[in-house]
């Protein structure tokens, strides 16, 4: 049976971009970078968490054919590619203003719901992304009158 | 054409993302084709043929959402919810969330008065899913 996700995909425009946002803003670090000859197999990884690895693919031949290429870079740049990754982060808060002041693209404010702090942002070529803080204690799911006082009602 | 119309499909992603995180702004075409690059005229046109519809319908969409949301699970009143979302007038906000949802905000409260109207799942979800359909 197969046991745990060892690496996940992500389609990137650019991965010198890629590095410059997944490594030079998130945090993450080279895992590996080898010229495979047919393709630059990049895979970045978090320094906590060195047995996942994320890859950062090129859409394009000849793995696709570039109409199919270009309509996967349209799809990204509209994001309507279905890629996404969600991020564990100690300290939503922080982490959403320190990259908002390096220019990251945030869609949705650090906000409190019931199983954490979280926000969500894009990546320089459209794939969504969020960042999740976790609850101090368990996540408890509320009543909807838990819900309505909460709301200020 | 094609890196032209993935620069396109970029620029108007961003002017969607600016609606949904600024809904309760007033926004309007000129606001968002400076986000896009692009001149008021040429805006509309260009977003209605990355996402088949309106800026505007858009917009609509998204600020009914939330006030569907927040009338199921708050008891606040409807002019303050009204408001809340961007409308600037109860009028407005009456018929735009009759005409998408199909009964005006006080009977859709209504429905869920006393039952249990709250959604658990995360915020990208509720946004993505509860959206009423253009």
């Amino acid at each position: 049976m197969p046991k745990r996700i060892s690496h996940t995909f992500i389609h990137v425009l650019d991965q010198d971009e890629a590095l410059d946002f997944y490594v030079g803003k998130l945090g993450m670090v080279v895992h590996t970078d080898a010229d495979l000859g047919v393709m630059r197999f990049l895979t970045v990884n978090f320094p906590d968490q060195p047995d996942v690895e994320l890859v950062l693919m090129v859409p394009g031949p000849p793995a696709h054919d570039e109409d199919t290429a270009a309509e996967i870079r349209e799809l990204m740049a509209k994001g309507a590619a279905g890629g996404g990754l969600i991020f564990a982060t100690d300290d939503c808060r922080g982490t959403y203003e320190r990259l908002r002041a390096l220019g990251v693209e945030f869609t949705q404010e650090p906000t409190e719901r019931f199983y954490g702090t979280d926000c969500a942002l894009r990546d320089p070529f459209g794939n969504p992304l969020r960042f999740t803080q976790p609850p101090d204690g368990p996540i408890v799911v509320p009543s909807a009158e838990e819900l309505r006082e909460r709301s200020g009602a | 054409m094609s890196r032209a119309i993935e620069d396109r499909n970029r620029r108007m992603l961003r002017t969607r993302d600016t609606m949904d995180r600024a809904f309760a702004e007033p926004l309007d075409v000129p606001a968002l084709a400076r986000v896009a690059h692009t001149s008021p005229g040429h805006f509309s046109r260009q977003f209605r043929a990355t996402f088949g519809e309106t800026p505007h319908r858009y917009l609509q969409r998204r600020r009914v959402e939330r006030a569907m949301e927040l009338l199921r699970e708050t008891d606040r009143p409807v002019t303050e919810i009204c408001f809340d979302v961007g409308f600037n007038s109860l009028g407005t906000f009456s018929r735009t969330f009759r005409r998408i949802v199909g009964e005006p905000p006080s009977a859709y409260r209504a429905r869920f008065a006393g039952d249990d109207g709250a959604l658990r799942v995360p915020a990208c979800w509720a946004m993505a899913w509860t959206r009423p359909a253009g």
